[in-house]
């Protein structure tokens, strides 16, 4: 086991480090420049800037200097977007909210999710099956940004206690839960209800009924733990993917998370802010990955020992 | 259908039963009600953008001509079956044109993220070993990366080499301005639609061509000495034929809502032009005036998401092998 | 699945049950959460702690007055900072004291002398003093080439300041700022400009704390200085800065040490960064905003009918417009530039598409104060058509291929929409719609990577000046690659002119020679748009929009 937790971690170690390269020279070779603005810079004051955060030297020197930074210094650089904020300022900041959001939504996402892949599954093909999976599947069906603003219009405007948008009372946080919780919920549906059909078709489930086991016993004893298998793989993925891409929501529902700094990073050409983003993003995904995978190696036995 | 398609485990009791995996597959298929409307609903929509927006289009019906001084006119009025938008264009014509685009950027990115998908997930399956795990950190490392910079990046390394083509197809071929560039203008977005697309699809792939290399048949087929690009595209390729196409069919609705997203972040389709994303995106903006024109396109959009979803796990719980035990 | 069909009535059973459970369960904790934690608005608690909310559009890029160029920081700086004058909170174009008491000129109004009322003083209680504005032009107008100050040439006015900035002289002491005393400032400017004191009241003309720039690093550490951070933050405006975190909001409280904290009447501002203007004019509706940055044209109807007079539309002195690209074919030549021009309905691009009381521009400068602007511009599809046979092409399609270019916003895609439609009616020309994010489409426009480039200009001053000057040979914002020696010539004349009215006629030359050349296809005239809540007071009309906040209050009827 613990072989296998290492392997994992060197795997990540690789990955990120591909991860962090790819995105360097893909952002360099992108068009744009980080120092336009709506009023004219002139060349020497573009060079000045450029000088400034180093970006008159030759592309692998950067790639070089960013690293050492990061690891001498454990810095990331200063964003050129946000001017006088450091990327490492900028990620602290915004990511305890996305790591609230994500996590509530995760939970809800989970608890709607997987009730009704299980429901879906016990009902093959009835309606019962057809209705979960319609309820499950709406939200991904309904964008975002159109069940954001029909949430703000028929359920905060009414509701005084519930606001509109921003990020100041502890019950600002329920709608865009809701809208991001969807997405979650349908694949975790599908999952589910996949590995659970897969499951009851078993020979071992065949034989505890034959032996007399009760039905509800079957379930929840013999059938759910291999069944949530698949359902465990996709969380650790989700958990990264639902922290930093939550952009339309942010936009929508005024949150100070950290999807937006993705695609302002990326739109205005911030490099030094997109790459701090992609490593935290990639050890994030690092770390979520292994819980997932330990979630695995705890759920099913024959994992443990080998 | 090639009848040589059949998974090895399952072969035996096919022969016994005299029916194909496929005709087994499409009676369970209809068994699951839904997935049959999914799959209705799918051909309906198709049809309606493909074959009537054409059609109609042919007779004289534009999807671009303004009327300013007759904006959101009434659905079921003498402006059209839909009425018109913000801009007096009627909307029959945009939605049936923006399903056209919107289904077109994805089945388009489908079929390449399949074509990339097979090839690279294939052969780093087949190789397996160290070479082949690290052609699958590359994909991680990809995957992790974000989308919108791919999607940028190949929209500017493409969109050049698109126009200089549309130009070359109108002066030197004569073909219709407004039809080229209405279709050239896709390329470069289903481009970057599949340029991340294809990682997931590499992933699936070489699951199961390395699981698919393990097995008796492959063994045997090296063992007879034939070439490793034979055995790969011969026997490991088409018995990956199902999970690929259950997946391909999931893809699609995927995509649509990759190329809504896009819309949302200003990165979609060229004006004047619109796919479902785009008329969705500008119809939430009068949520509180004018709700047909988002609550149309809107309606159709979530229709042939749910049908393709619906549709793809049908296919996937009617071929999945280990659902036919009963 | 035979198996499976004996499973079901229990699970049916246990499925009803734990479900209705769990529904059960779910609504009643979510009406316990709701009606328990139901209070007050946000507005309604605002307004008993006596702070104004306001939608501020996006995350300022900084608070370093000397370093920034957006409207959206304007509005922060103003409340934190104050200039040598300020503006009235009702009348356009009158300058009220702020740090300078009093002001006189000299006769040729090149010389002026600022008094400073001893009584100003930065958050911190240290004085302000004229060393303070000595020290922060310097610090703007520093010709360091690590010095990325983007606006200095506001600074120009004053003498021999653009020749120390592109470091032509050396010598600080050259430039036209001294402080005589401690609170005497005496500026000599380039030539007249009887509207100095208009000037003044812009962020870029503030004083910075000397020893707070200098205690964070040198005076011209850019960026990497912590001095504009909450915290280090001083200031010596009606408010100073409480909290800042980024895309969630900015709090300002009053600055107790203020010299007419007397007249202040809000006890803090917060600036929510709403980029989002559909769910601005949401929080608005739902009671968490006194003020809206803007209403989206889309929902003005809805605006208009719902919150009746709280919706102001008022002129803006702003003017939209296309660049034209006149080193390209077809647009090198002026009679196709004026008959895109003239195919332009701007009457139906304001009424039907914008509807925000928005005024088909016929020239470059919006009208106001004494200016006559030369009205050429005017829909003509006739005239349009005319000028295209005159321009040599003998059918349209010899044309080449034209794009505009414009933003990746809603707006810039309708209205680039209307524009195509209305030139392929009125002159049959195709015209390709290419929209870029932000920085790729800033980049393209100044690379004049582009044939026509959607744009707009909003003035810094109540000058005319401040939209023609864009207009010289290779001005940084002109783009266009157009140029013109009348035009400069018109310009330098009435920079040395005194008189005002025969000054403004001047300009009025210069920009005919402009719109008949026309290197740039004027739209419409701005106007703001936004929803204000009744409670606030003192907030009348400006053309700048530059409310000064010290005036505003919170009153209930």
């Amino acid at each position: 086991m613990l072989r296998t937790i290492l392997s994992r971690l060197l795997q990540t170690v690789v990955v990120v480090f591909l991860l962090v390269t790819f995105t360097f020279f893909a952002i360099h070779a992108m068009p744009g420049d980080p120092f336009a603005d709506a009023k004219a810079t002139s060349p020497e004051e573009k060079a000045a800037l450029e000088a400034y955060y180093g970006l008159d030297k030759p592309l692998p020197v950067q790639y070089f200097n960013w690293w050492k930074n990061v690891i001498s210094n454990n810095d990331f650089g200063d964003s050129i977007a946000m001017k006088g904020r450091k990327v490492s300022t900028l990620i602290s900041e915004s990511f305890p909210v996305s790591l609230k959001l994500g996590l509530l939504s995760l939970v809800m996402g989970i608890s709607l999710g997987i009730p009704l892949g299980i429901i879906a599954a016990l009902y093959h093909n009835q309606m019962l099956d057809y209705l979960a999976m319609i309820i499950a599947m709406a939200g991904i069906c309904v964008v975002a940004f159109v069940l954001g603003p029909i949430f703000q219009i028929n359920i905060a405007k009414p509701l005084t206690s519930l606001n509109v948008a921003g990020w100041d009372r502890p019950a600002d946080i329920i709608l865009p839960a809701i809208t991001l919780c969807f997405g979650v919920a349908a694949y975790l549906a599908r999952l589910t209800r996949g590995g659970m059909l897969d499951v009851l078709s078993q020979d071992y489930i065949r034989s505890a009924r034959a032996k007399g086991v009760p039905p509800l016993k079957i379930i929840t004893r013999h059938a759910l733990r291999p069944a949530l298998m698949p359902a465990v793989t996709f969380l650790g993925p989700a958990f990264a993917a639902i922290i930093t891409g939550s952009f339309v929501v942010e936009n929508i529902f005024l949150v100070p998370g950290m999807g937006q700094h993705f695609v302002l990073g990326v739109t205005s050409k911030d490099y030094n802010l997109v790459l701090g983003l992609v490593l935290f993003y990639g050890i994030l995904m690092g770390i979520a990955n292994l819980l997932s995978d330990l979630v695995l190696i705890f759920m099913d036995p024959k994992l443990r020992t080998s | 259908m090639n009848t040589s398609v059949q998974s090895p485990q399952n072969g035996v009791k096919v022969i016994e039963k005299g029916t194909s995996l496929w005709a087994d597959a499409f009676v369970r298929l209809k068994k699951n009600r839904l997935s049959m409307l999914g799959g209705i609903i799918v051909i309906a929509i198709l049809f309606a953008c493909f074959i009537l927006g054409p059609v109609l289009g042919w007779l004289g019906f534009s999807a671009t001509e303004q009327d300013l001084t007759n904006r959101f006119a009434n659905p079921l009025s003498d402006n059209g079956l839909f009425g018109t938008d913000q801009l007096g264009r009627d909307l029959l014509m945009r939605v049936l044109e923006g399903g056209q685009i919107s289904l077109l950027v994805a089945i388009m990115a489908t079929v390449m993220t399949v074509t990339i998908g097979i090839i690279y997930g294939g052969i780093a399956g087949y190789i397996g070993g160290r070479l082949g795990n690290v052609m699958m950190r590359i994909v991680d490392g990809l995957l992790a990366m974000p989308f919108l910079i791919i999607v940028i990046l190949f929209r500017e390394l493409i969109s050049g080499h698109v126009d200089e083509m549309a130009r070359f197809l109108i002066d030197s071929w004569g073909w219709s301005t407004d039809l080229v560039l209405r279709y050239s203008n896709l390329v470069p977005l289903t481009f970057a639609i599949a340029g991340f697309g294809w990682l997931t699809m590499g992933r699936i792939v070489r699951t199961a061509a390395a699981s698919l290399t393990k097995q008796e048949f492959v063994e045997a087929a090296r063992s007879l000495g034939l070439s490793h690009a034979r055995i790969l595209f011969r026997h490991i390729l088409p018995n990956m034929l199902g999970p690929v196409i259950i997946y391909a069919t999931l893809t699609i609705p995927s995509f649509i809502l990759y190329e809504a997203t896009l819309s949302f972040i200003g990165l979609g389709i060229e004006p004047p032009n619109s796919s479902w994303g785009t008329l969705i995106k500008e119809g939430a903006n009068y949520l509180e005036t004018e709700t047909t024109v988002l609550l149309i396109p809107a309606v159709l959009f979530s229709l042939t998401l749910f049908a393709f979803n619906f549709l793809g796990d049908g296919l996937r719980d009617a071929l999945d092998p280990k659902a036919s035990k009963d | 699945m035979i198996s499976l069909k004996k499973l079901i009535p229990l699970s049916q059973k246990m499925g009803h049950i734990s479900v209705v459970r769990i529904i059960g369960f779910i609504v009643f904790g979510l009406s316990f959460l709701l009606t328990s934690c139901r209070r007050q608005s946000n507005i309604e608690e605002a307004n008993d702690a006596g702070i104004l909310i306001i939608g501020n559009s996006n995350e300022p890029k900084g608070l370093d007055p000397h370093l920034v160029s957006g409207v959206l920081e304007s509005n922060i700086i103003r409340a934190l900072f104050e200039g040598l004058c300020v503006e009235d909170p009702a009348i356009d174009g009158k300058a009220l004291p702020g740090v300078a008491m009093k002001w006189t000129p000299n006769k040729e109004f090149t010389e002026w002398t600022f008094d400073l009322n001893p009584e100003a003083k930065w958050s911190d209680g240290e004085d302000v003093t004229a060393h303070d504005f000595v020290f922060s032009y310097k610090r703007m107008l520093s010709p360091d080439p690590n010095w990325p100050a983007q606006y200095s040439e506001m600074l120009y006015f004053l003498k021999n300041a653009q020749e120390y900035n592109k470091g032509k002289i050396t010598d600080f002491a050259q430039v036209g700022a001294k402080a005589v005393d401690k609170h005497t400032l005496l500026l000599t400017l380039r030539g007249p400009i009887p509207y100095l004191p208009e000037l003044t009241k812009h962020y870029t003309w503030y004083p910075v704390p000397e020893h707070i720039v200098l205690k964070h690093g040198k005076i011209n550490t850019a960026f990497s200085s912590q001095w504009t951070r909450p915290g280090n933050l001083v200031s010596n405006g009606p408010f100073q800065l409480k909290t800042w975190t980024t895309n969630h909001k900015i709090e300002v409280e009053r600055n107790p040490h203020y010299w007419d904290a007397e007249t202040v009447s809000l006890n803090g501002i917060r600036y929510l960064p709403v980029k989002n203007y559909y769910t601005e004019t949401r929080m608005y509706g739902d009671e968490q905003l006194h003020l809206t940055y803007t209403v989206p044209s889309e929902l003005i109807p809805f605006a208009k009918e719902n919150y009746g007079s709280q919706l102001r539309q008022e002129n803006y002195v702003g003017v939209r417009f296309l660049r034209v690209n006149t080193l390209r074919e077809p647009f090198t030549n002026p009679k196709v530039r004026r008959a895109f021009a003239l195919a332009i309905d701007q009457q139906a691009i304001c009424e039907k598409i914008l509807q925000g009381g928005q005024k088909p521009a016929s020239g470059i400068v919006p009208p106001f104060g004494e200016y006559k602007p030369p009205a050429i511009i005017q829909f003509d599809p006739v005239k349009a058509k005319e000028l295209l046979a005159e321009s040599g092409y003998e059918s349209t399609s010899a044309f080449p291929d034209i794009t505009i270019l414009t933003t990746d916003s809603e707006t810039g895609r309708r209205e680039a929409e209307a524009l195509q439609a209305m030139w392929k009616e009125h002159l049959g020309i195709n015209v390709r719609i290419i929209q870029r994010e932000w920085t790729t489409y800033l980049q393209k426009q100044y690379d004049a990577d582009y044939d026509l480039c959607a744009g707009g200009w909003i003035g810094d001053y109540l000058d005319p000046t401040t939209f023609l000057e864009m207009w010289i040979t290779d001005g940084g914002n002109n783009n266009t690659g157009w140029g013109s020696e009348t035009f400069e010539e018109y310009l330098h004349e009435a920079e040395n002119t005194a008189d005002v009215s025969q000054r403004m006629a001047t300009l009025a030359k210069a920009e005919e020679t402009l719109l008949d050349d026309t290197p740039v296809l004027p739209i419409y005239w701005y106007t703001t748009t936004y929803l204000i809540r009744p409670e606030v007071k003192n907030w009348h009309p400006l053309l700048l929009n530059n409310h000064p906040f010290k005036f505003v209050k919170i009153e209930k009827d």
